[in-house]
């Protein structure tokens, strides 16, 4: 029986992949991972390279600033009230669904946003008054115990609410196009306002701790929570308000990874482990150590991804490479992690005078 | 001649033996029930449960009864219930299975029990070739064939380089070695993805654009499958590469992908317009009564049943005879919604593959829809490792 | 001895009926078993105690030790896949397969247990999450092996035909045995002197260094026999499952682990035991009930946390503390009856 009723190829040169001398085999190999040619063999040029290099760069910063929003509220929760929450990705996760769900109700993306922010933040301070705050003060691995089983309500809450199937965030055309950012270099204007809105961010968390009362008493109840509640400071509000803002910074987190990657059950705990990897490698409690390793970890996980297996294929034989090349760049993170905290047991940033 | 009657009917039940003609048929139905994924073990359900309707709930004369058990899309979950079903249950035949790796868990205690196993999904290399057994059957394809229809279909349209890009697991290996093995062209880059964990494709989009292809080729299934034409098209790949999917886009994904499915064209054995009556039957009834378009994993889970009723038939609800239910399987002889086929010596399909494309239905809904036929009877490259001969 | 007196020397505390109840079921199960053919049962039992018996070595770090070990799952992978590499190489004696299982998690808590054990808290549950973390995408490359997919094993640990595994009973009484030496080597462990050098370097680790004890040596000795250990029970839990695959030492799992310590009571010996019970057992009738069985079960977690310190061990250990006036007068009721 006939197979197939392909028309037969041109010869073998007339691929148009004219820069690369490498002798590829055509058809017919069962295993085609073993035999690629270089995968870059049109980028020839060292300029070339240079482009691809800074455009990977910048889409490491991106990932890295995204981290940074959910590293922020979890490290703040950690380091004011020394309450280990995993739930914080449920928030992420949250944040996602109200964007999705208001921006299709109110027909603005703006507004939408705007929305589940809020939303989202009203659903953390609840969530402290409810439960977070009778965990102040306990073990560790209560609180532990306790959030994971947040989180399994969580997702079991979203699904029963929303469906399995998940939701669209779905973007408005301005924000849906790619702009030139360099001359020859088109990246995606919604990633790139990622980048805008996440620096922002940053530099509003930064007068808000640096500049302000609350920002003072933030930082005051970090090194010293007994001396702050001493001095008449209603500590509990201070917690709910902090513990709001930790979880508007996950919905926001959320909200703008949805539009990329579509709102989806239990995306926060992924994206949770690695926010704690930052907050590790930053120091607890530093938002300017989280600041510092979430960018790090952005950096060094989309950067490998793009050219470690390229550059194991120089030193290794191809099929030894292509199985360590995505082995290797999935464990890069916590290999810094590891090293960072080998040298450095409490992060890069500690946080002294606890 | 009222004792004559009632004599033969002692002899008939005699003849059907100690299983007698009310006791039911019993099935055992795995798959993933829980968590994202849930949409394609509820759309498997749905359509096994029509499928059922659709022979009166009954086989060889005999009720039918189905037990549903969720394997959580974890292997060790899937053995579990499996187990469940052939020690405690006692099933005659145990259907579904979505993953491979579950499958490939949970096959021993099936085939050490002599129970049928009929894989609705699930298609590992090794159950194709070495592992195979006279106990398992497959209504649906061996991982390799859907994209070395796909490789074929780009020879055709006659590009020269191509892209590859898929999650970093057996089957996402699967899937580009498939491609590589029948398109001619040159395949100038590739990239496996951490799997499941990464959803966000921009260091790999960015690769795909500085290596200028002709053409891409992604297996993203699920979940994945809408975010990666999200990304796709926000990096503004949709104008200057062209892209080719296998079992990216389906009747699941496409109410998430909507608009930016159009005009992405899939390989597929089984498309929702093929022009076969018990294909057009299953069709409407299923969106009669679900409000929407069954996808290819309904499809196969709709066969099942099918494949399933032939052999109790055949045997009159005797499912003693076990041999002669597997001979009457291996005929395929049921109406299959992809239309006829046959099976390989390794027990499963020697079928043909369709080019699928993204169209807007008469209401204004996006569906799939055949193209053209990629390849005919095509069977899958590790029967010949099989020993089973028949 | 009169059940009055029992009482009243407080044998019978709701925690010892609670220990004795599950662990009369846990060996008389294959009785009722065998008898109805509810293999099923047996099945599930046979996991939980395996599961029970990871659990116990991790209480031995966490519980005992203060260590927080967020990667105890990479033990159980690692003796998995000793067994399953092996068996798939032909090479299925048992005599060979569990010592290497053994040794190959004894050298990766040795390396993992030297590196992290300079951290404290949270950077010490973060580091010992990398590493298991790494080892998972390690053997996700393992494209010999199965890769993601996995591998099922063909053939179970043959011992000279000393003890069958393919046995479904047999098998599970090898586990109970297992099981139950786990808890009685780690009951031994934490009250000998070294175990005292652990614990009080859970409480006050300057003070012990002070003192004169390395505690980091008892430590990192401690660390490695519980991922030894486990290494066991992830070679028992390939052959339950005769499969092995990445998804065994999946971080969740780590994560399960630490539930079920918690859950069943910290530094508890039997705690774990009836954690890894309640926890499977609860998940196994929720899921029966309805299919979003989580929402139960997760603020169910968060109440046990609220309300009831040290776990389902604490709880038990508290109604014993509130009945005990009660119970002694039973006793002494009951002692006085007899008498009469």
């Amino acid at each position: 029986m006939p197979r197939t009723r392909v028309r037969p190829l041109a010869g073998p040169s007339t691929g148009s992949g004219g820069a690369s001398s490498n002798p590829q085999r055509y058809g017919s190999t069962k295993r085609c991972l073993g035999l690629l040619g270089h995968p870059d063999a049109r980028v020839t040029t060292v300029g070339g390279t240079m482009l691809l290099f800074v455009e990977q760069c910048l889409n490491g910063l991106q990932f890295g600033l995204l981290l940074f929003l959910l590293a922020a509220g979890l490290t703040l929760v950690f380091g004011i009230m020394d309450l280990v929450n995993l739930a914080h990705g449920s928030l992420y996760m949250v944040g996602a669904y109200f964007a999705a769900t208001f921006t299709a109700l109110t027909g603005s993306f703006i507004g939408g946003v705007l929305l589940a922010l809020v939303a989202t933040c009203l659903v953390g301070m609840a969530v402290e008054v409810i439960a977070m705050r009778r965990l102040y003060g306990r073990d560790h691995l209560d609180h532990v115990l306790g959030t994971f089983g947040l989180i399994l309500f969580f997702n079991e809450a979203v699904r029963l609410i929303w469906g399995p199937a998940g939701m669209n965030l779905t973007l408005p055309s301005w924000l849906n196009t790619s702009i030139e950012i360099l001359p020859g270099v088109p990246y995606s204007s919604y990633r790139f306002s990622i980048i805008v809105v996440a620096l922002a961010v940053a530099l509003f968390l930064y007068m808000l701790v640096m500049r302000t009362r609350i920002g003072m008493l933030i930082r005051a109840g970090a090194s010293n929570r007994e001396m702050v509640s001493a001095l008449g400071v209603n500590i509990k509000l201070l917690y709910t308000l902090v513990f709001g803002l930790g979880a508007a910074l996950a919905g926001l987190a959320g909200l703008m990874q949805a539009a990329i990657l579509t709102a989806q059950i239990g995306m926060g705990e992924n994206i949770l482990i690695l926010a704690f990897v930052v907050i590790i490698i930053g120091g607890i409690g530093s938002i300017r150590g989280a600041f510092v390793a979430s960018i790090l970890v952005g950096l060094i996980d989309t950067v490998g991804r793009a050219f470690l297996p390229d550059i194991f294929k120089l030193v290794l034989s191809q099929a030894a490479a292509s199985t360590a090349g995505p082995a290797v760049s999935s464990m890069l993170i916590y290999l810094l992690m590891t090293i960072v905290l080998v040298v450095r047991p409490e992060g890069l940033f500690p946080v002294s005078n606890k | 001649m009222r004792r004559i009657f009632f004599a033969a009917g002692a002899a008939i039940a005699l003849a059907v033996g100690p299983a007698a003609a009310q006791n039911p048929v019993k099935i055992g139905f795995i798959s993933t029930f829980s968590g994202p994924t849930a949409v394609i073990g509820n759309d498997m359900r749905n359509s096994f449960e029509l499928a059922l309707d659709h022979i009166g709930r009954k086989m060889g004369g005999r009720p039918v009864q189905v037990i549903y058990e969720d394997d959580q899309q974890k292997p060790e979950v899937g053995k579990q219930k499996t187990e469940k079903l052939v020690q405690s249950d006692k099933v005659d035949f145990v259907v579904g299975y979505i993953w491979s790796n579950v499958l490939l868990a949970s096959l021993k205690p099936v085939l050490d029990s002599q129970t049928f196993l009929i894989s609705a999904n699930a298609g590992p290399s090794q159950i194709a070739g070495a592992l195979c057994s006279p106990f398992f059957f497959s209504t649906s394809w061996q991982n390799d064939q859907t994209p070395q229809a796909i490789g074929r279909y780009m020879n055709t349209k006659g590009v020269k380089t191509v892209y590859l890009l898929g999650p970093n697991y057996a089957a996402g290996k699967d899937m580009l070695a498939g491609v590589a093995s029948t398109y001619k062209g040159k395949v100038i880059g590739q990239d496996l993805t951490k799997w499941p964990d990464q959803l966000d494709f921009s260091a790999e989009l960015t690769k795909v654009r500085n290596a200028k292809p002709e053409a891409l080729f992604v297996f993203y299934p699920g979940a994945a499958g809408v975010q990666f034409l999200n990304q796709y098209h926000q990096a503004g790949l949709k104008g200057t590469v062209p892209l080719y999917t296998a079992f990216t886009i389906d009747s699941l994904s496409l109410p998430r992908q909507k608009d930016l499915a159009l005009g992405i064209p899939g390989a597929q054995h089984w498309v929702n317009d093929l022009p076969n009556d018990a294909n057009k039957k299953y069709v409407a009834d299923f969106r009669a009564k679900h409000k929407a378009y069954p996808s290819f994993y309904g499809a196969q889970s709709y066969d099942a049943v099918g494949l399933i009723n032939s052999a109790v038939v055949a045997v009159n609800g005797d499912l003693s005879k076990k041999d002669a239910m597997r001979a009457e399987m291996r005929k395929a002889n049921y109406a299959s919604v992809r239309g006829p086929y046959k099976y390989g010596n390794n027990h499963f399909p020697i079928q043909n593959f369709y080019l699928q494309d993204v169209v807007k239905d008469a209401e204004g809904n996006l569906t799939l829809k055949t193209i053209a036929t990629i390849v005919e009877n095509s069977q899958d490259e590790h029967a010949s490792k099989c020993p089973m001969r028949w | 001895m009169t059940s009055g007196a029992w009482f009243r020397r407080g044998w019978i505390t709701p925690r010892n009926v609670v220990v004795a109840a599950i662990l009369t079921f846990v060996v008389l199960l294959p009785v009722y078993t065998s008898g109805t053919g509810n293999y099923f049962l047996l099945s599930l039992f046979t996991r939980i105690v395996i599961l029970a018996m990871a659990a116990s070595t991790l209480n031995l770090i966490l519980g005992y030790g203060g260590m927080v070990s967020f990667g105890h799952a990479a033990y159980v992978g690692i003796g998995g896949y000793v067994v399953g590499i092996l068996a798939h190489e032909g090479i299925t004696t048992g005599f060979l397969q569990w010592p290497l299982a053994l040794i190959a998690s004894g050298v990766f808590g040795l390396v993992v247990g030297a590196l992290s054990l300079r951290t404290r808290g949270v950077y010490f549950i973060m580091i010992t999450l990398a590493f298991a973390q790494m080892i998972y995408y390690v053997a996700l490359a393992l494209d010999r092996y199965g890769g993601d997919d996995g591998m099922t094993i063909y053939t179970r640990s043959q011992f000279a035909g000393l003890i069958d595994l393919s046995q479904k009973t047999v098998f599970y009484y090898l586990c109970v045995v297992l099981l139950l030496g786990t808890i009685y080597l780690v009951h031994r462990l934490a009250n000998s002197r070294f175990g005292l050098v652990i614990q009080g370097s859970r409480s006050n680790d300057r003070r012990m260094r002070a003192i004169g004890f390395p505690t980091f040596r008892y430590r990192l000795t401690c660390f490695v026999i519980a991922g030894m250990l486990c290494g066991l029970s992830g070679a028992l839990l390939a052959t339950h499952t005769d499969f092995i695959s990445p998804a065994m030492m999946h971080w969740t799992r780590s994560g399960d682990l630490i539930v079920m310590v918690v859950l069943g009571g910290m530094a508890s010996v039997f705690g774990p035991l009836i954690g890894a019970v309640a926890l499977l057992v609860l998940e196994e009738v929720l899921s029966g009930i309805t299919e979003y069985w989580q929402i139960i079960l997760g603020p169910l977690l968060l109440l046990v946390v609220l309300f009831a310190r040290g776990g389902v061990d604490g709880i038990l250990l508290h109604w014993h503390d509130h009945y005990r006036s009660a119970s002694h007068g039973i006793g002494n009721l009951l002692a006085r009856m007899r008498r009469g």
